[in-house]
Order: C-alpha cells, then sequence, then structure tokens
C-alpha cells in the first residue's frame, strides 16, 4: 500500500460525497413518499435533527458566544454556512421591523449536479437547509420561521432562504425549583 | 465543506431507513435501502475520483486502491488490513471505522451495527460495480469500533 494518501483535492471530495449523499436520499424519499408535499416535511425535519447537533458542533469550534441582536444572529449563521457548506452567502432583504431577512447564495453547492424533473417542480430541495437553521436556532432559544424564496432548480438566480423571528424561548424551570 | 456534515447526514440516513421500516411493520429490520442508498453514492463518487486515473492492473490492484486512497478520501484513514484467498474474497478490515467510532466500545450496543455499516457496504459494491467488478459485500461487527468488509466477487 505505497500510494500516498493526498491524492484527491480533499476539499472537493467532501463537497461531492455531501451533495451526492443528500442527492441519493433524496432520491429514495420521493421513491418511497410519492407526494412531494410530504418530502418537503421530512425534509425540513431532518435539517432540524441535524442542526440540533450543528449548533454545538459550531459552538464548540467557534467558541462564540451569546448574540447581542438578530444582526448579530445572521453573521453567525453566516458563519457556519461557510464552515460547513463552504459557501459565504449574502444577508438581505431585512424587514424595516428588523425581524426577518434573506441568505442569499449564488452557488449552493448542495444543488451542484442536481437537475429536478418536470414532474417534481413542487419539491423544496433544499429544505434541509431551512430545518437545519431552525433546530440550531431552537437549540440557542430562538423561536424562528425558515422558508425558500427563491431556487436555483426552479430557474431563478440566486437561493434565497428567508428567516423570520417569531420569539425567543424562556427556560422552563421544572415545577417546584427555582 | 465540513467533514461534520456527511457524518450527521449519514446518521440521519440511518434514522429515516429505520424509521419508515417500523411503519411498514416487517419482521426483521431491512436495511436494504440504506445499502441501496450506499450503492448509488459509491456508483457515482467513484467514476468522478478515477476520471483521470489510468486502468487498473488487475483485481487486487483495485482492491488497494479502494483500501488507500478511496478509503482516505471518504472516511479520512486508510483500511488496516487486506487479505484475499486469491479466489475472489477479500475481507477489508477497518480499526477505527468511523461510523462506530461515536458509539461505545465493547458488546452494548452491537446488535445496532448492522445499521451503521450498511450504507458502507452499498458504497464498497457500487463503487466496485462500476469499476466493472460485481460483487457481494457484507460487513462484521465483532467489536466496536472494528468492522470487516467481506467482498465476494462474483465471476460469471
Amino acid at each position: 500500500m505505497s500510494r500516498s494518501s493526498t491524492r484527491f483535492d480533499t476539499k472537493k471530495v467532501n463537497s461531492e460525497l455531501v451533495t451526492l449523499t443528500y442527492g441519493s436520499l433524496v432520491a429514495q424519499m420521493v421513491k418511497d413518499v410519492e407526494n412531494p408535499d410530504d418530502v418537503n416535511k421530512q425534509l425540513d425535519r431532518l435539517g432540524y435533527n441535524m442542526g440540533i447537533r450543528l449548533v454545538e458542533d459550531f459552538l464548540a469550534k467557534t467558541g462564540s458566544g451569546r448574540c447581542l441582536d438578530l444582526k448579530d444572529t445572521a453573521d453567525k449563521i453566516q458563519t457556519a454556512f461557510r464552515m460547513y457548506l463552504g459557501v459565504q452567502p449574502n444577508v438581505a432583504n431585512w424587514s424595516s421591523a428588523g425581524d426577518e431577512f434573506s441568505f442569499v447564495i449564488d452557488s449552493n453547492p448542495l444543488t451542484d449536479l442536481v437537475e429536478l424533473p418536470e414532474d417534481l417542480k413542487s419539491l423544496r430541495y433544499c429544505n434541509i437547509i431551512c430545518g437545519a437553521i431552525r433546530g440550531a436556532l431552537e437549540m440557542v432559544q430562538l423561536d424562528i420561521q425558515s422558508w425558500i424564496v427563491q431556487d436555483q432548480l426552479k430557474g431563478d438566480a440566486n437561493t434565497e432562504i428567508r428567516v423570520k423571528f417569531i420569539r425567543k424561548l424562556e427556560d422552563a424551570i421544572p415545577a417546584g425549583e427555582e | 465543506m465540513d467533514d461534520t456534515l456527511f457524518e450527521f447526514i449519514h446518521s440521519e440516513i440511518v434514522n429515516y431507513v429505520v424509521d419508515s421500516n417500523i411503519r411498514t411493520k416487517d419482521e426483521e429490520e431491512d436495511l436494504s435501502n440504506l445499502e441501496y442508498i450506499g450503492f448509488s453514492v459509491g456508483y457515482k463518487i467513484i467514476e468522478r475520483l478515477t476520471r483521470e486515473m489510468p486502468r487498473f492492473k488487475d483485481e487486487l490492484d483495485t482492491m488497494k486502491f479502494i483500501c488507500t486512497d478511496f478509503w482516505s478520501a471518504i472516511y479520512k484513514k486508510q483500511m488496516d488490513n487486506l487479505r484475499t484467498n486469491h479466489q475472489g474474497v477479500y475481507v477489508l478490515q477497518d480499526n477505527e471505522f468511523k461510523f462506530l467510532t461515536r458509539m461505545s466500545n465493547g458488546k452494548q450496543y452491537l446488535d445496532l451495527a448492522p445499521r451503521y455499516v450498511a450504507f458502507t457496504c452499498g458504497v464498497i459494491r457500487g463503487s466496485l460495480a462500476n469499476l466493472g467488478i460485481h460483487c457481494l459485500v457484507t460487513a462484521e461487527v465483532q467489536n466496536m469500533p472494528a468492522c470487516k468488509f467481506h467482498i465476494q466477487v462474483q465471476r460469471n
């Protein structure tokens, strides 16, 4: 076994591996579930489960502290995008009340090598990202909603993911304990 | 892209397949979908990895590639051992298989191990299939996190 282990570009392989693995999973779900709306829900839930775990990994690796406001939160999620997906989305389209914003990604590695067939136009392929953001923020006491506004797989120029702040979650203290 | 993501997606795939089994109430746990997802990943990724490479000398040379370059590309380490009877049976041993290292060592969760190796059996089968070697791949876990992959080449 003399060959060196660095023959491949590890970054590229990692990225393709995730893209292909996710693609194969979605393909299997579409086969199992048939109704694209149910697949969307499943993908969101899967993302949520991943987000719950990713946030811990993120905090451990970056050592970042509390967010002061939603802008701060947006910046940190932006960092997480760069860490995990290797892309830097733009934070844009803030609502006037400052409780809603978007991540705009011009090249989404998750959809590299992907084409949606005509009959799956209602499939929200990147729903896993929305779920992951929701899961991760719930673990740091932020209740948010997240959905896809623009999708490159459907011919839009960018992928745009909207995030809306709902409320701060309070720690629930078990009855009788202070 | 970060490596953690692959690990997390893998465990979600395992959960998804295991949960969808419960819904259909099968007697024995059916992991064939998991294996199939792995198969299609292996089939596709090997094509991208070997595109610029010269043809392999023979079957053994291909297996060595799987143990070294391929394994390090995907699991970030090489296989620890490769054995063959020179008649189409290969045993690849990984003493610290990535998807088992997060679990408690020893025998306690041994009966859950098949869930965490099925995807990878598929990956091996898929990548070999694309290189023209058709085979059966099974995994054997006796002591976590070590895992032996048995490859039986089908000749006809």
